[in-house]
């Protein structure tokens, strides 16, 4: 079995994160640049997979040339081989845009099963494995807690609001992952050597005949008009329990009538 | 006026409280229209509720392989629908399965789209607020028409009567519509609590409430309030409490009128879900816990004595 994983560089979720003044996308220069924290459950489960089963695992990234550093650490937790897409022309893409130019890079790959996580912490916009599956016609199977492979037979379970469900379909197949399907596995010191010397191609967007006017800001299908710092909330009365404390609690409550 | 298409969620209690805030919205944009994208005598169901939150007209896609699959049989219904009768706007719910229908309509149609939307104004700029809640955005669709998943409790629902006429959509799908298919759906005990992400009091517990067991107490304040129930990763992962409550950067968004925080320290991925709440209320037991920074009023102290007295002050005043 081919697996490919998807992994997205993100500015870290627990440091001030912003959007650049100039063209109000997110400002990776002066952040501290991560794996997407969902990819690395993702990353885990395709390793799973491969060690029952066998096969190849190869990490696929789109983003600027800086994204390489969060590739090898990928790879030092296990897998295989990795393509990079890069290209300047990237710059702006929406994520109709992104979902194209990784449709094409994952096309190129033959693979029979694709892993992602089920959400980006920068975007957080949920989109990107529908978006792929309805490109490449294949099934989505979406925000799995489990997954079982049987030959040619994907399962999932999901949670939904009223339990959770159970859903099947057959290979090839996009399959994101929610972060209570594993625990990742830290790289080894035995790993981070291994990976430095794993093939990592960058492609672009010539190699796989995307035109750049399709992505980047030409080909941008939404825009930010403007973007402003929330006002931090103004802190308010701080009490501290001297015996009366939930009373004090339901006062305030009940003076903002909420009992 | 044109018309809004807005794709309707409901639960087993009948529609959900965020499309009734979705029609409100679509009011501001044009003459709303409900889809209902459902299993047999889904809108039969819903009208009327619809029709008394300004829905002029349902349209009904209803089959069995619409509710046996995941999204991709309602993506094709609603591109067909688009495409025949050219909405001005298009609206859905930013829950999972909302942004689902948008993504894969949006590469359907090469239609830009925007998720997670606090705010939506009459010419289509959408209002986010992005990395755990410190920036805000306004953003447009520049390719397409407005393509925008809204967050639950965005806007109050605003009752405005019409009575809808029910018009029944053809569901044609191809084979590449019914990859995904659901085998089994699991019920889990689910008491009478409102679901987290539409409620409009939340109370969450955290590391600080120290076991499962008494999480009891988390939910002893939340029914007495009528709330939902929270928690945080670190809850989560210590088996406190089940996932599907945990709030924040890697969990539900929720922005109720009030906020609920018991022995949660504040961390900034907790704030990603909980920071746009519109009252924030905390016990902790260390003053100089992060989440201070946000309370509209804090209890410095030990949340196992001021929670029971909060439950017991409740009561009394209850009668
Ligand atoms: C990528 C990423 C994503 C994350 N996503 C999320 C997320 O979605 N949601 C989330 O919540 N976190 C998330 N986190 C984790 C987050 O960083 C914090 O670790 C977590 O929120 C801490 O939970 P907590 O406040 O319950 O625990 P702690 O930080 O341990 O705080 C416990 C608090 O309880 C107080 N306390 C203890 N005993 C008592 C008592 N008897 N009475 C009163 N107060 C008491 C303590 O003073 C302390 O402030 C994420 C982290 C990462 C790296
Ligand atoms: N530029 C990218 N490169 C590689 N994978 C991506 C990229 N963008 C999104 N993904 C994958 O898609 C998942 C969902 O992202 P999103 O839809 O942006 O929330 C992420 O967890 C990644 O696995």
């Amino acid at each position: 079995m081919k697996i490919v994983v998807l992994v997205k560089q993100v500015p870290d979720s627990g440091a001030e994160r912003n959007l650049r003044s100039d063209d109000n996308t997110v400002d990776r220069g002066s952040a501290n640049n991560v794996i997407n924290e969902m990819d690395e459950y993702a990353i885990e489960e395709a390793l799973s997979i491969q060690e029952k089963h066998g096969g190849e695992v190869v990490v696929l990234t789109m983003g600027p040339s800086g994204a390489t550093e969060s590739i090898r650490k990928a790879l030092s937790m296990g897998p295989d081989s990795a393509v990079h897409v890069a290209d300047d022309a990237l710059h702006g893409s929406c994520a109709v845009a992104t979902s194209k130019v990784l449709a094409a890079a994952i096309g190129q790959l033959d693979a029979d099963l694709i892993i992602c996580g089920a959400e980006s912490t920068d975007g957080r916009v949920q989109v990107m494995p529908h978006m792929i599956a309805e490109r490449l016609g294949i099934a989505a199977l979406t925000g799995a807690r489990k997954l079982t492979v049987d030959g040619s037979t994907l399962t999932i379970e999901r949670q939904t609001e009223e339990g959770y469900e159970v859903v099947t379909a057959s290979t090839p197949a996009v399959v994101s992952v929610w972060d209570t399907i594993n625990e990742p596995r830290y790289p080894s010191f035995k790993g981070i050597m291994a990976a430095k010397k794993k093939p990592l191609e960058t492609k672009s967007l010539a190699d796989l005949g995307v035109d750049a006017s399709e992505v980047g800001f030409d080909g941008a299908t939404s825009t930010v008009v403007e973007h402003s710092k929330r006002p931090p909330r103004q802190a308010g009365n701080k009490v501290a329990d001297s015996g009366d404390g939930g009373v004090q609690l339901v006062q305030y409550l009940s003076s903002e009538k909420f009992v | 006026m044109a018309e809004v298409l807005v794709v309707v969620e409901a639960s087993q209690a009948g529609v959900k409280k965020v499309t009734l805030e979705l029609l409100t919205i679509a009011r501001e944009l044009g003459e709303p229209s409900a889809v209902v994208l459902g299993g047999p005598g889904a809108a039969a169901a819903m009208s009327d509720k619809l029709g008394e939150y300004g829905a002029q007209k349902i349209y009904a896609a209803e089959s069995e392989e619409i509710d046996g699959h995941l999204v991709a049989p309602k993506a094709t219904v609603l591109a067909n629908l688009v495409t025949s009768v050219s909405p001005a706007a298009v609206l859905l719910a930013s829950s999972q399965e909302g942004k689902e229908i948008a993504a894969r309509l949006a590469v359907k149609l090469d239609n830009g789209i925007l998720t997670d939307a606090v705010g939506l104004d009459a010419d289509g700029t959408a209002t986010q607020v992005v990395f755990a809640g410190q920036t805000i955005v306004k953003s447009k669709v520049t390719k397409g028409i407005p393509l925008v998943t809204i967050r639950p409790n965005s806007v109050t629902p605003t009752p405005a009567a019409a009575s809808p006429a029910v018009e029944n959509l053809t569901v044609e799908l191809t084979d590449k519509d019914k990859l995904a298919q659901v085998v089994n759906r699991v019920a889990e005990q689910k008491g009478s609590r409102p679901e987290l992400t539409e409620a409009s009091i939340v109370v969450s517990g955290g590391r600080g409430v120290g076991s499962g067991d008494n999480f009891k107490l988390v939910e002893e304040l939340a029914d007495l309030m009528g709330a939902a129930v929270g928690a945080s990763r670190a809850a989560v992962d210590s088996g406190f409490y089940p996932h599907q409550f945990q709030v924040g950067q890697t969990g539900k968004t929720v922005s109720p009128q009030l906020y609920v925080a018991l022995g949660i320290s504040g961390a900034i991925q907790h704030r990603a879900g909980m920071q746009t709440s519109k009252t924030i209320v905390a016990v902790n037991k260390d003053e100089e816990a992060p989440i201070f920074e946000l309370t509209d009023f804090g209890v410095v102290g030990d949340l196992f004595k001021v929670v029971p007295q909060a439950v017991e002050e409740i009561r009394k005043r209850k009668g």
